[in-house]
């Protein structure tokens, strides 16, 4: 009850403050998929922890359903209370490993439901939890594949902000390495970087050894099996860092008028050949203005009067004829102009690029007798990019 | 009403036992009570299909309290499942068994939990370790008991046992920190290859233990800034013998070696910063930053600047304490300046604390592209010519705390108080009100420190109280006005005049400041303001509010000569004109460093259920040879030099001999 009237204080949901102390418990919450998660606390404990772990959850949750939200979990509320069960005991967490928990409890699908109700069988794995039990608690012991794949898929994003006159005030590169395998027995896997030094600040999944890399900066690492993330990394604002699109911007109010002029362009900078993808523009324009009249050279764009978001969708950027969206504001008469010119968030993809110019060396791998099918595919992406006017 | 639920249960065919289940648990789901199923339900314990049990475990942990007699008669069957040959049979019949919170079985409990904890497998051996609080929970009469079992359990060697039994150790007899002596070399090394999860919690730990247990590593530099000074006094007297036994002293307590042992925690929890999951990261951030030297703590910023591009609850929590360490060690994120930027899409919460961190961070040297940030956040266009792009309209929060900000930086920073001051002038057109009446409260405050330069400001100001409404920014207006009406003789009256006028339509604080200003006009002004301040005195003593009632009675005792009244007039003057101490502005997370970082006492600032004291770094070490394990006559050795040697000495073969085994089971 104290966490409703927390959130009817906040005006956005993103504004619920994740701790709220009540007079005897302490509510801790986490807002994803547009529902909030809380945990409710008695004594004193390291909020990071809980959030954490109700991170982990969610994690699970989408895991398990594919999409995580109100409707699946009132549909599945039997299984969600079984993960639960596994996932906590006395509010100490057990077993967080996706790959364990669905050894445990078979995650639901639309052919197992159909199986299950003809032979009525169940969903609760037969077999008892034996990951638990071995040195490598992440890896289910026996797996076995025809097909022996390892996939890796470096994604880089992009977070800056770019000043009015064009110039980076910061940029900075994360990326991650998510990886796919599917490789039978116990495989060891060694992965090394042409260039590991481009890698400022590196997180792990738990399965790679931190002493290989602190020695040799080479990911030495038994996967566990399926889809994870290997590692994380960070390249520092120390670097430069090579921004891939510009946008020119001309937006203007005029105090004795209510109409206002509006014009963007977007172009490639620094894309070393790569078409730059799924560009999309979107900007939240001050309260004053009522309508926009615009026409794009290429793409949709959508202007909500409600909550004044304006949106365009750009696709792919043709570096011969480069996009534009230009036209007139209306804004509401009588009002004066607006004293701030809204901010321009941009979202793009690059095939086949990491823009930090991370490359992967070899892999090679240990343990196992079988020749492993091998990829690697690079994706920059814009994280959080900002331009402001 | 359940009749046919009962029905399914009481059937043969494991199929429709599972589908009342099911049906059963979404009932408790939806928050409808299915106590009265319970004699149904507690007969399928002994089910053979294993989800059927596992739902009745849920429903039985969870209705157990409420129908004890009832509950027993599943008792047997885990009694049953305790013995059964495999381990994770036996492990989950501890679990269920531990979690059913009925009195009555308490010895049978702690019998299986004692039978438990020497089991052959590590995974009953961890179960046993989490069974531990729940029973303590249960009756805490077993304590004694239990601490013997968490003593066995802490000397176990597994991996898996070490993150649950620390748990324990801590849920049920933290101040037994006697027992973690003969197990710390071990837990240092093992920490690597616990769950995460385990590692919070052992890490929390440890650095409660290393505080009690080792000397502070920057003890040095406080030593010899204090020897630096009484050398220098020193020189002066020629008190010899004095001089020497400092000397004596110093030269006993300077060679400060960090204890091997402290040294090996630092350097075994120090990969774990690269861990995915936050919340270790935090641990040891928190224990680089409460034990390790001053020169290494730095190493944890970068991690937590990561933390930051993580879901915003993370963000949250993580620049709350970045916001704690930054006011003692600003030198640690300087270089990350950028990261603490604002983005127009973060939640109001965090941005707001941004701001705080990057208050904390300014210095004179970069002071100012902060500044220059400041102003492209609250939306002005100030004298650097960046255009606005955050909606002063947007978030009425983050734009006073912005200003807040700006205030803050003015007067740690004396070099850039007046393009502070300056910017916060061009603030007081804005259109927006509360803007305006922010800047106005923050510039009092400037002002107090140097007013003698700045009377052009104060008669801007005297001309706002027109149109600002805020009462609090009328209100400092007033009181600015006031004490420094010698600066605008002729405006200080008019004020008064339009105060006056309109002096029973005001707000509370601000008639009290009426009353003042009157005060100190009729003081510095008699001529001009005399009937004014009767009036104002006069309407006062009929008001509403009995403060202002009282303040206006004793205004007019001290101010107004009478023939009753004393010595207190000759002095009014000075009363009401004397100097007054400039206001501090400071970070509300000054002092919050008292509570362990990361901990939720530190998030809310105020002690919570449970929490543990961080105890201060003791002056002596306590003795170190505790920790050994194999040889236990050294602890007999007086003489400290002697012990020292020894000491060292096991500590490097033992290190070595346990670093082996992990380093094999790694590679």
């Amino acid at each position: 009850d104290y966490f409703f009237e927390a959130q009817e204080r906040a005006s956005e949901a993103e504004n619920v403050p994740p701790v709220i102390p009540t007079p005897h418990h302490y509510l801790l919450s986490v807002y994803r998929h547009k529902i909030f998660f809380v945990a409710v606390i008695q004594s004193e404990v390291p909020p990071l922890f809980v959030i954490e772990f109700l991170h982990r959850v969610v994690d699970t949750f989408q895991d398990y359903f594919g999409v995580c939200s109100e409707m699946m979990i009132k549909d599945n509320v039997v299984v969600v209370y079984e993960v639960l069960e596994e996932m906590l005991d006395n509010g100490f967490p057990l077993a967080t490993e996706s790959n364990i928990l669905k050894e445990l409890i078979k995650p639901p699908t639309i052919l197992r439901t159909v199986v299950n109700t003809i032979t009525g069988s169940t969903n609760v794995g037969d077999q008892l939890p034996t990951g638990q039990l071995s040195v490598v608690p992440w890896r289910r012991t026996g797996v076995k594949y025809t097909n022996n794949e390892a996939y890796f898929d470096v994604i880089e994003e992009i977070d800056a902000i770019i000043d009015k006159s064009g110039s980076t005030i910061t940029a900075e590169i994360q990326g991650v390495i998510d990886a796919c395998v599917k490789l039978t027995g116990m495989p060891d896997l060694t992965l090394s970087f042409m260039n590991p030094r481009l890698l400022d600040d590196v997180s792990f999944h738990p399965c790679v050894r931190f002493k290989r890399w602190e020695s040799e900066r080479i990911l030495s690492f038994i996967p566990p099996d399926g889809n994870f993330r290997l590692l994380s990394y960070h390249v520092s604002a120390q670097n430069l860092v090579a921004i891939p699109v510009y946008v020119k911007h001309n937006i203007s109010f005029r105090d004795s008028s209510s109409l206002g002029r509006f014009e963007i362009t977007v172009g490639p900078k620094q894309t070393m050949g790569k078409t730059i993808e799924g560009v999309m523009v979107t900007s939240q324009m001050p309260k004053g203005v009522l309508n926009m009249t615009l026409t794009p050279s290429q793409g949709t764009h959508i202007f909500d009067p409600v909550t004044k978001l304006l949106s365009w969708d750009v696709g792919k950027i043709n570096p011969q004829k480069l996009p534009s969206l230009k036209g007139s504001v209306s804004l509401q008469a009588g009002t004066s102009k607006p004293d701030e010119n809204p901010t321009i968030n941009l979202q793009f993809k690059i095939q086949q690029l990491a823009i930090s110019g991370l490359k992967v060396n070899r892999l090679d791998m240990y343990g196992e007798k079988y020749k492993p099918f091998k990829g690697i595919k690079y994706m920059t992406k814009a994280g959080k990019f900002q331009v402001r006017t | 009403r359940h009749d046919d639920l009962k029905e399914m249960l009481d059937s043969n065919k494991d199929s429709l036992k599972l589908e009342a289940m099911k049906r059963i648990v979404a009932m408790i789901a939806r928050g409808k009570n299915a106590s009265d199923l319970f004699p149904a339900v507690v007969k399928n314990v002994a089910c053979k299909n294993i989800e059927v049990k596992k739902l009745v475990y849920v429903y039985l942990v969870r209705y157990a309290e409420e129908q004890q007699d009832l509950a027993l008669l599943s008792i047997s069957t885990f009694q049953r499942g305790l013995k059964d040959p495999n381990q994770l049979i036996r492990a989950s019949a501890l679990r269920v068994l531990s979690s059913i919170r009925v009195p009555i079985i308490v010895p049978i409990m702690m019998l299986a939990i004692k039978e438990a904890a020497s089991d052959m497998s590590p995974y009953v051996r961890k179960t046993a370790a989490h069974a531990i609080p729940k029973l303590y929970s249960l009756d805490s009469d077993q304590k004694d008991q239990l601490i013997e079992v968490i003593e066995k359990l802490l000397a176990d060697k597994t991996t898996l046992v070490a993150g649950s039994v620390v748990m324990a150790f801590e849920e049920v007899c933290p101040e037994r920190i006697d027992l973690i002596h003969k197990n710390y070399r071990k837990l240092c090394n093992l920490l690597i290859d616990v769950e995460e999860w385990g590692q919070v919690v052992i890490i929390n730990m440890l650095t409660r233990y290393a505080r009690t247990q080792f000397l502070s590593p920057n003890q040095n530099e406080s030593l010899l800034e204090e020897s630096a000074e009484k050398a220098f006094y020193g020189s002066e007297e020629e008190d010899t013998k004095d001089a020497k036994a400092e000397a004596a002293s110093l030269a006993k307590r300077k060679p400060y070696v960090m204890d091997p042992d402290h040294r090996l925690l630092l350097r075994n929890t120090k990969p774990l910063l690269q861990s995915r999951n936050a919340a270790v990261v935090m641990a040891v951030a928190q224990l680089y930053f409460h034990l390790a030297p001053k020169a290494e703590v730095g190493v944890i910023a970068k991690a937590l600047v990561r933390l930051l591009r993580s879901h915003s609850e993370v963000q949250y929590v993580v620049l709350q304490n970045v916001a704690t360490m930054s006011i003692k060690r600003r030198g640690m994120f300087e270089p990350y300046l950028k990261s603490f930027y604002i983005r127009s899409t973060d939640p109001t919460q965090i941005k707001i604390l941004k701001l705080e961190v990057l208050t904390n961070l300014a210095n004179e040297t970069n002071i100012s592209t902060i500044l220059r940030e400041f102003q492209v956040c609250h939306g002005h266009t100030g004298g650097t010519g960046g255009q606005p792009w955050h909606g002063s309209g947007m978030d009425k929060d983050f734009v006073a705390t912005t200003i807040q900000a700006i205030g803050r930086c003015a007067t740690n920073i004396g070099k850039v108080r007046d393009t502070c001051l300056n910017g916060l002038v061009q603030l007081l057109s804005n259109r927006d009100e509360l803007v305006v009446a922010e800047s106005v409260v923050v510039i009092k405050k400037l002002l107090q420190m140097q007013p003698a330069q700045h009377s052009e400001i104060i008669k801007h100001m005297a001309k706002l109280t027109d149109n600002i409404q805020v009462p609090m920014a009328r209100a400092s207006i007033l009181w600015l006005i006031g004490e420094y009406c010698e600066h605008v003789p002729k405006i200080a009256p008019d004020v008064l005049r339009k105060m006056a006028k309109s002096f029973t339509n005001e707000e509370d604080i601000v008639k009290l400041q009426v009353i003042n200003l009157a005060a100190k006009l009729y003081l510095t002004n008699s001529k001009q303001s005399k009937l004014l301040t009767q009036y104002v005195l006069n309407l006062a003593k009929y008001d509403q509010n009995y403060d202002i009632r009282d303040r206006a009675r004793f205004i007019r005792q001290l101010i107004v000569p009478t023939e009753k009244s004393g010595a207190l007039n000759k002095y009014a003057k000075k009363l009401f004109l004397a100097q007054k101490p400039a206001p501090i502005l400071e970070s509300s997370f000054k002092d919050r460093d008292h509570f362990q970082l990361g901990s939720l006492s530190h998030l809310l600032n105020a002690k919570a259920v449970g929490y543990q004291e961080l105890p201060d770094w003791p002056d002596e070490a306590p003795d170190p040879s505790v920790r050994n394990v194999e040889v236990p006559e050294w602890t007999k050795c007086t003489s400290r030099e002697k012990r020292k040697e020894k000491v060292e000495k096991p500590f490097y073969s033992d290190s070595e001999g346990e670093s082996g085994p992990t380093e094999s089971a790694d590679s």
